[in-house]
């Protein structure tokens, strides 16, 4: 029997809701009828829209995808403006104040707070200035990963730019791609660092080299991408890509895309949405017959074999060997620059955000783009305008040199607004990174060290290829239920992925710095030389890591250990679940 | 009377006639079972898998944790509640759940 959703999803789903959208709009929240809610609410996630959680009625998150996170020149203005003006609501976060856009760990955008009486407005806004909500969420093609400064980078094997372009305008509002069995993530990499992140994707293109017939003069070697489908971390069910042994050219990665889309539309799960990502086809087929299905059923030409790689030279969130992120100087191929500066848990204040775009303008070329560690990036920075650049104060907080504690944090959205989260998750990564920022020291010679929350298993965070990951658990101490995380290490992408392995189960949040605190004082006294804190933990079994965690309380303090989820707002004076804000008004 | 049930949100939620009444993060105790040695599961309620009814009592399968052994799996069918005259109570949620076997129905 089709679940719910796909009831739903066949009465109207995709473009024609935008209509109905605009229309409870103008009439009002209270227009939606109540037992067509959950119906509604569910389509308006495929124009970027999730309603907020319990006590929260009425306000809504609005996620804004862009390709491979690139904001052309002017749309970070755009998004500080509308984070400004309308992301403002009934609760303030203590250390982010009441209006902040979120970049997240597959380079979007994030708001919160977001009335459905502004959501024609701020759409307006979006697309005049070349920006979308469409697709951000729900049962299909979401925006194109990558590494985020294709088409800049000196360390690029092939330009993924046009690549991805390409797809965004061939996929997006595309009938035949509008409604899938359930979410739809590609990776397009054309780097040789792994930055795409192309094995936790349900399809991935990597860049690989293959031997063609050139028809003249004899073969030649021609860069395009080898094809990866099936990886992703929720639920549980963590899985990397799977080698599908196909290689592709750049102008065919369009009819492979949707061959392999078309192939998940048309026998993934519609029965179960618990079996429905693509990474279950992938366990019940194999590779080899995904590849057969989509060589029968869905091309017209005759697949090539996977072509060379260039993964042992991936380093992103390897845990070891250089660039492990994107912060920092770092030089492009026109001879301008890039810099990546750490935005701490992804989130910036809508003034920040403006201030931001300023510097671009000033320093750059205008343009911003977003990293997969929930950073951002500006590009095109001359060698002269770099020392003006990383004076500027608003550097002294998001830098291009941050301690390691805050550039490897990431966090999730977590329970001040998500639905599905256990624990409270960004404040508190926060409050993490700086308790361990000011009382642990990282051994010599270790300059990164990536700590990942997550407050569920739907792990929003990618909790497991973290050095140290963390998940929203519960627990009982002194016979209270209390917030709690489990711990997982030695999780990382790179040339040989590895998902984290869970060795410490919920440890009280108010223990967990000094459990990390006290696994770096293990590693810095047994860890041989030069050894990563990755190849550390590969050499030790799950109890000998579960000895070295050691929860401890500290000087740490943890104000949110009670279940914030029975709160309307974690942060609220009265924070009960019934005491939250009544529907906003429709003006 | 027609009662809707529905699991929403990605197993966050038991939705009972389009309102959402029971979430997942609590704290569950449960009599022993299969799900695992423990003489009072103490579970953490991380994914609501199903929704059913039996005569009255409307029940779900969870996937969660026990926190006294880490044991992790999905739940038999477990009670959350009663509907009485077209409205639903929620059981305590404190209170012991013992699981059960039976049809259930949608």
């Amino acid at each position: 029997m089709p679940t719910d959703v796909e009831q739903w999803k066949s009465e109207a789903y995709g473009l024609e809701v935008r209509d109905h959208l605009f229309e409870f709009a103008q009439e009002g929240y209270d227009s939606i009828p109540d037992d067509e809610r959950d119906a509604w609410f569910e389509r308006f996630k495929w124009w970027g829209l999730y309603h907020q959680r319990n006590g929260q009625e009425g306000y809504f998150m609005m996620r804004i995808g862009t390709p491979n996170g690139v904001l052309e020149p002017g749309q970070l203005r755009v998004i500080g403006e509308i984070a400004d003006e309308y992301a403002r609501g009934p609760g303030t976060n203590p250390i982010f104040g009441d209006a902040y856009a979120d970049f997240t760990t597959r380079q979007s955008i994030q708001l919160h707070w977001i009335e459905l009486s502004d959501v024609p407005a701020v759409f307006e806004k979006l697309a005049a200035n070349g920006l979308s909500t469409q697709q951000a969420c729900g049962d299909s093609w979401r925006n194109i990963v990558g590494n985020p400064v294709a088409g800049k980078d000196g360390q690029e094997v092939i330009d993924a730019w046009p690549v991805i372009r390409e797809l965004n305008e061939t996929f997006k509002g595309n009938d035949d791609h509008t409604n899938l069995p359930r979410k739809w993530k590609v990776s397009v990499t054309g780097s040789a660092d792994g930055s795409g992140q192309g094995d936790i994707n349900d399809l991935a293109f990597e860049p690989a080299y293959k031997r063609v017939e050139t028809g003249g003069d004899g073969d030649e070697d021609t860069v395009g991408f080898n094809v990866r489908v099936g990886g992703g971390l929720a639920r549980n069910e963590p899985r990397l890509a799977r080698d599908i042994d196909v290689w592709v050219p750049p102008e065919k990665v369009s009819d492979v895309a949707g061959g392999l889309s078309a192939l998940f539309r048309d026998y993934g799960d519609r029965e179960d949405r618990y079996n429905a990502r693509v990474k279950f086809l992938v366990d019940e087929w194999g590779a080899e017959a995904v590849r057969e299905t989509l060589q029968e059923e869905y091309v017209d030409f005759e697949l090539e074999t996977a072509g060379r790689d260039v993964r042992e030279e991936y380093t992103y969130n390897a845990g070891e060997g250089e660039r492990n992120d994107l912060i920092g100087v770092h030089e492009q191929k026109d001879g301008t620059n890039f810099v990546g500066l750490n935005v701490l848990v992804g989130r910036m204040g809508a003034a920040d955000v403006l201030e931001l775009a300023d510097l671009a303008e000033e320093y750059g070329s205008g343009e911003v783009r977003l990293s997969q560690r929930q950073n951002v990036i500006l590009t095109d920075v001359p060698d002269a305008a770099l020392d003006d650049l990383l004076d500027e104060p608003l550097l002294d907080h998001y830098s291009p040199d941050p301690s390691p504690f805050m550039r490897g944090s990431v966090a999730c959205t977590g329970t001040e607004f998500c639905s599905l989260s256990i624990v409270e998750t960004k404040n508190r990564q926060v409050r993490f990174a700086r308790w361990l920022k000011g009382n642990v020291d990282l051994p010599s010679g270790v300059d990164e060290f990536h700590i990942h929350l997550s407050g569920c298993t739907a792990s929003c965070a990618q909790p497991q290829i973290a050095d140290v990951s963390l998940r929203g658990m519960k627990t009982r101490k002194d016979g209270d239920p209390v917030e709690a995380l489990d711990v997982g290490l030695g999780g990382g992408l790179g040339d040989d992925p590895q998902f984290a392995r869970w060795v410490t189960q919920r440890v009280p949040v108010d223990e967990v710095p000094g459990a990390i605190a006290n696994l770096i004082e293990s590693f810095a006294a047994e860890r041989e030389d030069g050894e990563s804190f990755r190849a550390f933990v590969a050499r030790h079994d799950d109890d000998e890591l579960d000895a070295l965690v050691d929860p401890e309380e500290t000087d740490y303090d943890d104000p949110m250990m009670h279940n914030t989820k029975r709160t309307w707002y974690p942060y609220a004076e009265n924070d009960g679940i019934d005491e939250g804000p009544p529907v906003p008004a429709d003006d | 009377m027609t009662t809707r049930l529905r699991v929403l949100d990605d197993g966050a939620w038991l939705s009972i006639n389009d309102t959402r009444e029971v979430r997942v993060s609590e704290l569950w105790r449960l009599e022993s079972s299969d799900f695992c040695d423990c003489d009072l599961v103490d579970l953490v309620v991380e994914n609501f898998q199903t929704i059913g009814v039996d005569g009255s009592t409307v029940e779900t399968r969870v996937h969660g944790q026990c926190i006294a052994c880490g044991a992790a799996g999905t739940t038999g069918w477990l009670p959350v509640g009663r509907i009485r005259d077209g409205e639903f109570a929620e059981f305590d949620r404190s209170s012991v759940r013992r699981s059960r076997t039976g049809i259930h129905r949608r």
